[in-house]
């Protein structure tokens, strides 16, 4: 069973392009690891998924478990169930964290029909989420993403995920940013996600985040497309090796 | 009668005058409406009846129906407070309205704080418009905080239908070391409402001043301040909410007159439809007000094209040892955050309500006392309920 197929996907933003006929795919309880150098449209390839305006697919598909994701605005794709953990996470002042994390929460029950979620409830999978993460009270008190240190936005961004228990979790760089303590705490909690009925597309620059959460499978970005795939193994190469041969074969 | 000579030497202000630049109160006001008379015995009872419906903020309220003050109405102001009809002299301010409002009141009264009081609770004024017919209501009305007291006030109108043309005057001074709050609140539909206060502040004083504008075809907000005595403080903030065609106008100026005073000027608008909004502030820092720290800041949001903001934060600084600084953004809501909240299942019109309401909310905060913010914000959230300020709406 496929969760995600990306099918000769092209992509510009603001007329250049970016993506490049990619074509990738996920398979339900699997974990997908893309690795690349800096500017190989990684993290387009995320937005793309998640439904960021600005980007202008000139071709392909993206089906989410043979639907097609393209004709939905990045709401419908959330209750669908794709989440993003973003790179750089997004600051709001004047929106608490616990206000915010509550509305996101209910928006996911109202569209599956069920009822809001009772204050106490809310509290104590908030509480239960975030003592895992080792994600303190006092930081949830504050405006969202305001003021929080890259580790805290990144746990942040775990907890959320933990929350609203997505299908498909697209991970944007969460190694970056990250010493050696809070990415064993994050990759802790990114694996206790895993499951047979969820996808994960795992984007870094580096191996050392494989370290931690295992891929089923490794694909390898340059210049807008996937030049290579492998099993694990191929993450250690990309270490050893660098990046440049496959940079050659994709020009 | 010289308030009315000196109106009429004025005129109504035209976009020639520099302080009412962006309201041209001539082209506005084709027809000047009736003087409201005196409240008769129905008129109080309508008051009492629009009173009853909605919550009191604090304790003690003073009431003022079409301007005119109504004992009848009023409830136990706290001990150290006392309320005295009573001329008030001429503010020493050249503006129209002001002179209009002086020549044309009725009636006038002092609200007194007595020198030391600490007020547990928020004393409410509420301006009352009564009655369904077009009229003109002027009403005046002197706050004095005596040294080192301690007091809040919340200045709420209510009650003004379409035609109303309202006029109000507020005097609020400090004595030395007196800490105030002071909001007002505007939800009404007055077809122009004027308000205008002349505020003074004696040594150490602290007076932290909010106003929400929700409603209103036409708004004038004018402050005049002055830091008279020294290491003063005061922080002005506002936040307006302009929709449909309505105008909502702050102007101000803070005058530093002695040394050592801070002034934070923070004023928010959001603008949808064909709104206009207007902010005009002035700081103006004398040459004796040395180590004068001032800074202003006004920021609006547009929800559709055919909104409008015009900003002008001025400097004029005559003392050479000085922090000051000013800055106005004018935008619409920011793509990476609504793209960040609606990457979490939230739907768009939600997600904007909950950015607009993060933006307004940081203004009224700036209030910091819990019984003052709730009121504010709940009717903040009304507005933003009744589909207003939600740029996503379906074009009317």
């Amino acid at each position: 069973m496929l969760m995600l197929e990306v099918e000769h996907l092209s992509v510009t933003v603001h007329g250049k392009p970016i993506l490049d006929d990619l074509s990738l795919s996920v398979r339900t309880g699997e974990v997908a690891a893309i690795m690349g150098p800096n500017g190989s449209g990684k993290s387009t390839l995320s937005y793309v998924i998640a439904g960021k305006p600005d980007y202008d697919v000139t071709s392909g598909r993206i089906l989410l478990e043979g639907e097609d994701l393209l004709e939905l605005d990045p709401t419908e794709r959330a209750l669908k169930g794709v989440f993003l953990a973003f790179q750089y996470p997004i600051e709001i002042p004047g929106v608490a964290t616990m206000t915010f994390l509550k509305t996101a929460l209910n928006a996911g029950r109202r569209a599956r029909g069920e009822s809001d979620l009772t204050t106490p409830e809310f509290m104590r999978r908030v509480r239960e989420a975030s003592q895992l993460l080792k994600i303190d009270q006092e930081m949830l008190r504050r405006p969202l993403n305001v003021g929080f240190s890259g580790g805290e936005k990144k746990r942040l961004e775990i907890l959320q995920m933990a929350l609203i228990q997505p299908r498909l979790a697209v991970l944007d760089e969460t190694d970056s940013g990250l010493d050696i303590d809070a990415l064993k705490v994050v990759a802790e909690g990114v694996n206790r996600l895993r499951d047979p009925a969820r996808g994960f597309l795992v984007i870094t620059h580096y191996q050392r985040l494989l370290d931690h959460i295992r891929p089923d499978v490794v694909h390898v970005m340059a210049r807008g497309r996937i030049v290579a795939s492998g099993g694990p193994e191929l993450a250690v190469e990309l270490e050893r090796k660098g990046y440049r041969q496959f940079e050659e074969e994709a020009a | 009668m010289a308030a009315f000579s000196r109106f009429e030497q004025l005129g109504l202000p035209t976009r020639r005058n520099e302080w009412w630049h962006y309201t041209d109160l001539r082209a506005a006001m084709r027809e000047a409406a009736p003087l409201a008379p005196t409240p008769d015995h129905p008129t109080i009872e309508a008051a009492r009846e629009l009173l009853q419906a909605r919550k009191p903020i604090g304790a003690g309220r003073v009431v003022l129906v079409n301007g005119v003050l109504v004992g009848a109405l009023c409830q136990g102001l706290p001990a150290g407070v006392v309320f005295q009809q009573k001329e008030l002299p001429s503010a020493d301010i050249d503006d129209p309205m002001v002179a209009l409002n002086e020549a044309m009141s009725l009636d006038a009264g002092v609200l007194h704080v007595a020198d030391g009081a600490a007020l547990a609770d928020p004393v409410e004024i509420v301006h009352l418009t009564a009655g369904s017919r077009p009229q003109a209501t002027y009403s005046r009305l002197a706050i004095a905080v005596g040294a080192d007291a301690k007091a809040d006030f919340v200045e709420v109108f209510i009650g003004a239908t379409a035609g109303v043309q309202r006029n109000a005057s507020a005097f609020l001074s400090l004595g030395a070391d007196a800490k105030v709050r002071h909001v007002a609140m505007l939800d009404d539909q007055a077809e122009l409402h004027v308000e205008s206060h002349t505020i003074q502040l004696a040594a150490r004083a602290e007076l932290n001043a909010f106003a929400l504008v929700a409603g209103g075809a036409l708004t004038r907000r004018q402050l005049f301040v002055r830091l008279a005595g020294e290491d003063a403080k005061i922080a002005l903030g506002g936040l307006a909410l302009i929709d449909d065609s309505r105008r909502a106008d702050t102007t101000l100026q803070v005058n530093h007159k002695a040394t050592g005073g801070t002034s934070r000027e923070f004023f928010r608008a959001i603008v949808d439809d064909e709104g206009v909004g207007v902010f005009q502030g002035k700081i103006i820092v004398e040459k004796a007000a040395q180590k004068t720290d001032g800074s202003m800041k006004s920021q609006a949001i547009l929800l559709s094209p055919k909104a409008q903001m015009n900003a002008k934060p001025e400097l004029e600084i005559f003392a050479d040892d000085v922090a000051c600084g000013h800055g106005a953004t004018i935008g619409s809501l920011d793509p990476e955050q609504l793209f960040y909240l609606q990457a979490r299942g939230i739907p768009r019109a939600e997600a904007e309500s909950m950015l607009l309401e993060a933006f307004g909310g940081e203004a009224i905060d700036r209030i910091e006392e819990r019984r003052l913010i709730e009121p504010l914000r709940a009717s903040f959230v009304a507005w933003l309920a009744m589909g207003r300020g939600k740029p996503t709406r379906a074009p009317k």
